[in-house]
């Protein structure tokens, strides 16, 4: 009883000297500790080396699309257990909670500096932004709204890839969101990707490679196969700039890489020069 | 169907030295075979091969995952895991196919797609997300069969099809039980356990939309009786190819997207 009250003491004593030191963010890329507040100042952007983090698909939905414009589509949607995977509805019961989304993506329109879009934005909280039965079908939702409105589509990925809980079922999402998104430009419709981190596996494999227009992110990763499985591969240690956006953009497959400021004005720009001037959804 | 066996059992099946590959079957079921090769951008990946041939008298196209009888072959095939480049030399010989309106015969035999250095610098994601489109819209009939293992989207790139067939013993998964176990596990060596739980055998296919057939094996397996499971898939093609030569194009299409549109399990 003693003890526990001057454990306490000791643990309150101890927070309290935390105080002093704010907290801090430490980047994956360079490595560099920096203030939490500054990071999050930047909109999660490393201030060291430029390395552009996470965002939840609600913030970046926030500072993408103009005030108030965002109607969503398909809010309430929730995967089933295609293959009874054990304990699967009770991870993500607890995932609904902790995240206040329903699944890995949030799609819908919305309006940027008065362009009309068809937007999606993943959410690499939820199962690692993996695409099962509810991203493969909303992603193919807004797709196929898209090609009959007329309307662009802008989408942020960021996954790992294919949701293993949904066994083959995921991987067929790959063909559903592919097929739509191909079903919108033989209609002639203007799809851009945002790359965002990380961008890998069936994700990359499917719909985030088959933009009209692919950008990417500063220093997020991108790629098809995982780090550590080509390690394990090939028994080597991979440069540490393997697979960024850098690398990807180098090699041919991206067309710019775009900071987080400008995103928003080089989005408005590209979509008005492919016609999509102010008009109300 | 022969025999009821367990997914760990048919993995042990579909990786016994011995079990047919495309090799095996071509002469077996198609006439005047001619090998094309390389994707006209980089080169030509021994990992799939592909060429025009006969079926029944009626000019196919054959695309086909490679793999080796033996250690040699596999090495000089990479043990059936393709380079961006495979899938683009499908890619070139499917859009030949639909210009001079053959249908394509594609089979699945594949770990999965290559992971590596080279692979990645040349746009695997980009060559797999490619073909998976392309193929949805394809103008000419697309049938395909899985004859051993089908592994990730490095299958699903010859897999966008009118209909999918699978040998009796063959599997189709989202990756590798071991790759799954060591992922979700953090431990490689529950793979037997995995390959329970992830619903990768040919009934599962069919019972979640995924598959429309399977094609019978001789008792204990493929390599048992060449002739007999070579005769077997010739039966299915030569019913499969006609039928779907003869339906309109236009509404092939709309039912081949809509194959792969309807898969998937949500609640509103």
């Amino acid at each position: 009883m003693f003890e526990d009250f001057f454990n306490v003491v000791k643990k309150r004593f101890n927070d309290s000297d935390d105080e002093y030191k704010p907290p801090m963010f430490k980047c994956p890329r360079c490595q560099a500790t920096n203030p939490l507040s500054k990071y999050e100042e930047l909109h999660r952007v490393c201030p060291s080396c430029n390395y552009h983090g996470r965002l939840s698909a609600r913030e970046r939905i926030a500072i993408t699309v103009d005030r108030e414009s965002f109607k969503e589509f398909d809010a309430d949607m929730k995967s089933g257990n295609p293959i009874d995977f054990p304990e699967y509805n009770e991870k993500q019961e607890q995932l609904r909670e902790n995240t206040g989304l329903n699944d890995a993506v949030v799609t819908g329109t919305a309006l940027i500096k008065g362009s009309p879009v068809v937007i999606g934005v993943m959410d690499s909280r939820y199962m690692m932004g993996s695409m099962g039965s509810v991203v493969g079908e909303k992603i193919t939702r807004a797709f196929e709204y898209a090609t009959k409105n007329n309307l662009p589509v802008v989408m942020f990925t960021a996954a790992g890839g294919a949701r293993m809980q949904e066994g083959i079922v995921s991987l067929m999402q790959m063909a559903k969101t592919s097929g739509a998104v191909k079903f919108h430009s033989d209609s002639g419709g203007l799809y851009i990707t945002v790359l965002t981190d990380p961008t890998t596996g069936g994700v990359t494999a499917s719909f985030a490679s088959l933009g009209d227009i692919i950008i990417a992110e500063p220093k997020v990763l991108i790629g098809f196969a995982g780090r550590r499985v080509i390690e394990s591969t090939i028994k080597q240690r991979l440069p540490d700039d393997f697979q960024l956006a850098e690398f990807m953009f180098e090699k041919g497959f991206v067309d710019m890489i775009v900071e987080r400021k400008k995103m928003r004005s080089v989005l408005s720009h590209l979509l008005k020069l492919h016609g999509f001037d102010k008009k109300e959804v | 169907m022969s025999e009821k066996k367990t997914a760990w059992e048919r993995m042990q099946l579909v990786h016994t030295s011995g079990r047919p590959t495309v090799r095996d079957y071509i002469p077996l079921i198609f006439t005047d075979f001619y090998e094309m090769h390389g994707d006209r951008f980089y080169g030509d990946d021994k990992a799939v091969m592909g060429g025009i041939a006969r079926l029944d008298g009626r000019p196919v196209t054959i695309i086909a995952q490679v793999k080796g009888r033996d250690l040699n072959e596999n090495k000089a095939c990479n043990f059936a895991m393709p380079h961006p480049e495979g899938y683009r030399k499908a890619l070139r010989l499917a859009k030949q196919a639909e210009k001079f309106h053959r249908p394509v015969i594609c089979f699945i035999d594949t770990p999965g797609a290559f992971c590596g250095i080279a692979a990645e610098e040349r746009g695997m994601g980009e060559a797999i997300a490619k073909n998976i489109s392309e193929f949805m819209t394809l103008r000419t009939p697309v049938v395909s069969i899985i004859l051993g293992e089908a592994g990730s989207g490095g299958a699903l790139a010859l897999g966008v099809c009118d209909e999918l067939a699978m040998l009796e013993n063959a599997q189709y998964s989202i990756l590798s039980p071991r790759g799954f176990a060591s992922i979700l596990w953090k431990d490689a060596s529950r793979e037997k356990e995995a390959s329970e739980i992830m619903r990768i055998n040919a009934e599962d296919m069919v019972r979640l939309g995924v598959a429309e057939a399977i094609i019978e094996e001789p008792l204990g397996g493929a390599h048992n009786d060449l002739d007999k499971i070579s005769e077997n898939i010739k039966e299915y093609l030569s019913q499969k190819i006609p039928e779907k030569c003869q339906k309109d194009i236009d509404v092939l299409l709309k039912e081949r997207y809509t194959k792969f549109r309807k898969i998937g399990e949500f609640i509103e």
